[in-house]
């Protein structure tokens, strides 16, 4: 019930994701450092942000670069709201709302002018859209804080200021409310992907043509699955933004996140969901540990010229590039689909 | 008995090349017409105008009166044609069941139901297994479509306009590339249909001995142009299908 009739299916997938969800269950009592707290806390938001991408590009057959836009939507939105109006609970609420309003607008917009332009020209409009929203977040400088972004304070009861006893404080607070919210969505997403509507996106990805045939108007159900995408995006956004307690257009707008979305999606297994979860995981651990590790094995092998230079820290991308490449090249359907029992 | 489907003047251009050149013909209801005519004569054009995958140069489609000639292809589905189509036309990774079941929910209209579970919706399941049942498949119900050999590709292409239950039933030969052994299974199904009464069929059809059997009406295109409409054994019989079309086979 609570996964919507779609188990992940495959016991090895199924235990990945039990460990994976357990962990962040209780990741505040079993790391209790600061910076892993941060890495459970954007792995729980960049699930939400790659799921929703999930459902367009692996379950529609949409490719849109816009995503992070959204993203930004509904991060910004929060920001404003706490920075123009003061750090309380109201004004959090009703800046995550106007930013998922704004997104479904925006989203809905862009979905109707797919009527018009398919597949590769849908996505230059939307590559357009976005680097136009990015340039009006670097220039509205009044409101968004320009280049620099926002920073700005959050209700008292997310901060470190509120004890809780135990040792613990406010940070527990903000990380079981990003997780909380995190995995309804997800669950939500689930939902609407294994849901009458849900097929009928597949249908659009399979063969647009004979859905047309079928009386389905795809158009609707394209703009539908754009919306409810971009409204969980937008959310994901405004956890984003009381995590950090600052938005930017480097932390929300920018391309590189788009890119790292696009990876998580192809890396985790299109159109599977649970690809988001498996996706997320490996590449925020990677981003926030494969340097560390690499530092400790070029010391290691400090003796060893060439092997020094190959591991260096600074040449981390590099290796998380060719993990990468070797991941596509050895699970074409992902991790998720490779793991998954038909 | 009443019209139901009729095209006025109906035709197409592309470029300098006129692919269907002013039809105009009437369907009745529970009537059987079986359309023939040499390849590129232009009658899977025919079709696509009238299903509403191509737009029409000129002239005008109605559908019990009314002209649908302006309506996107989904609206005229919505409106009552179905459509099968000559080369297969799936959802290749979804289950054959999915396959029929995404028929029945086009005609529940625009969904909005994106809260509740697509394997919980029990009347969809049962009607859509009643469909494949019709083309036996039912056994195939949980196989991806590309999984399925070409035969029950066809068949489940039959099944999917069966869930659509359309007022016209559009063939486009449906028995192209199916095994001896199984062309009976969808000729039954037509003939049951036809038997029925009360849909209208419209038929492409290359083998002279299907259109025997089924047909209560043959109209010939060639070259774009209706050259003949009647009764099976007079059309066949007539010197301008031999010339036009059967002559190519008994020369």
């Amino acid at each position: 019930m609570l996964l919507s009739g779609d188990p992940p299916r495959g016991r090895i997938l199924s235990a990945m994701l039990a460990t994976i969800v357990a962990v962040l269950a209780v990741a505040p009592f079993l790391f209790p450092s600061t910076r892993a707290l941060a890495v459970a806390e954007r792995i729980a938001i960049l699930i939400v942000l790659t799921a929703s991408y999930d459902m367009l590009l692996g379950y529609t057959g949409i490719v849109s670069f816009a995503h992070t836009m959204f993203f930004g939507m509904g991060a910004y939105g929060v920001a404003i709201a706490l920075t123009r109006f003061g750090a309380g609970w109201g004004q959090v609420v009703i800046g995550a709302l106007a930013g998922m309003l704004l997104a479904i607008v925006v989203a809905a917009i862009v979905g109707l002018l797919s009527l018009r332009v398919r597949a590769i020209f849908f996505a230059m409009i939307t590559l357009a859209v976005a680097s136009f929203a990015q340039i009006l977040a670097s220039t509205m400088r009044d409101w968004t804080g320009g280049e620099d972004g926002l920073t700005f304070e959050v209700p008292k009861t997310l901060t470190s200021a509120f004890r809780l006893g135990g040792g613990y404080n406010g940070n527990l607070v903000t990380y079981y409310l990003i997780f909380t919210v995190a995995a309804v969505l997800f669950l939500f997403l689930l939902r609407v992907v294994n849901s009458p509507m849900g097929r009928v996106l597949q249908a659009i990805r399979e063969n647009e043509f004979r859905a047309e045939a079928l009386g389905l108007r795809t158009l609707w159900y394209r703009t539908l699955a754009g919306a409810i995408a971009a409204a969980a995006a937008s959310l994901a956004g405004s956890l984003l933004a009381l995590q950090l307690r600052y938005t930017g257009p480097d932390a929300t707008l920018s391309f590189s996140l788009m890119v790292d979305i696009l990876l998580i999606v192809v890396i985790g297994g299109m159109g599977t969901l649970y690809g988001a979860i498996v996706g997320a995981t490996i590449m925020t651990m990677a981003q926030y540990y494969l340097q560390p590790a690499m530092g400790g094995l070029a010391n290691a092998f400090s003796g060893v010229p060439l092997m020094q230079a190959v591991l260096d820290p600074d040449r981390w991308l590099l290796w998380l590039g060719l993990l990468f490449i070797a991941i596509v090249y050895f699970f074409p359907t992902g991790i998720v689909g490779r793991l998954r029992t038909p | 008995m009443s019209i139901v489907l009729e095209t006025r003047d109906l035709s197409v251009h592309f470029g300098g090349h006129v692919a269907v050149d002013g039809v105009s013909c009437a369907f009745d209801r529970g009537i059987l017409t079986a359309i023939v005519g040499p390849n590129g004569a232009g009658k899977s054009t025919y079709f696509n105008l009238i299903s509403g995958q191509l737009r029409a140069t000129a002239g005008a489609v109605l559908l019990e009166g009314r002209d649908l000639t302006a309506l996107s292809a989904p609206k005229r589905t919505q409106l009552g044609l179905g459509r099968a189509f000559q080369l297969t036309n799936l959802f290749p990774s979804l289950t054959v069941l999915e396959n029929v079941r995404l028929a029945f929910q086009a005609r529940l209209g625009p969904g909005l139901d994106f809260l509740t579970m697509a394997i919980s919706h029990s009347e969809l399941h049962d009607r859509a297994v009643a469909c494949l049942e019709r083309v036996k498949l039912q056994t195939r119900a949980t196989f991806p479509a590309a999984a399925l050999p070409h035969g029950d590709q066809r068949k489940l292409e039959v099944a999917i306009l069966l869930a659509l239950d359309p007022l016209v039933f559009m063939f486009d030969e449906p028995t192209a590339g199916m095994s001896v052994d199984e062309v009976p299974t969808i000729l039954d199904l037509i003939e049951e249909i036809r038997e029925q009464r009360d849909k209208t069929i419209l038929l492409v059809e290359h083998k002279m001995e299907v259109v025997r059997r089924l047909a209560d009406r043959v109209i010939v295109l060639h070259q774009g142009k209706l050259v003949a409409d009647g009764a099976p054994a007079a059309v066949v019989a007539s010197t301008i299908v031999q010339e036009a079309y059967l002559g190519v086979a008994h020369v």
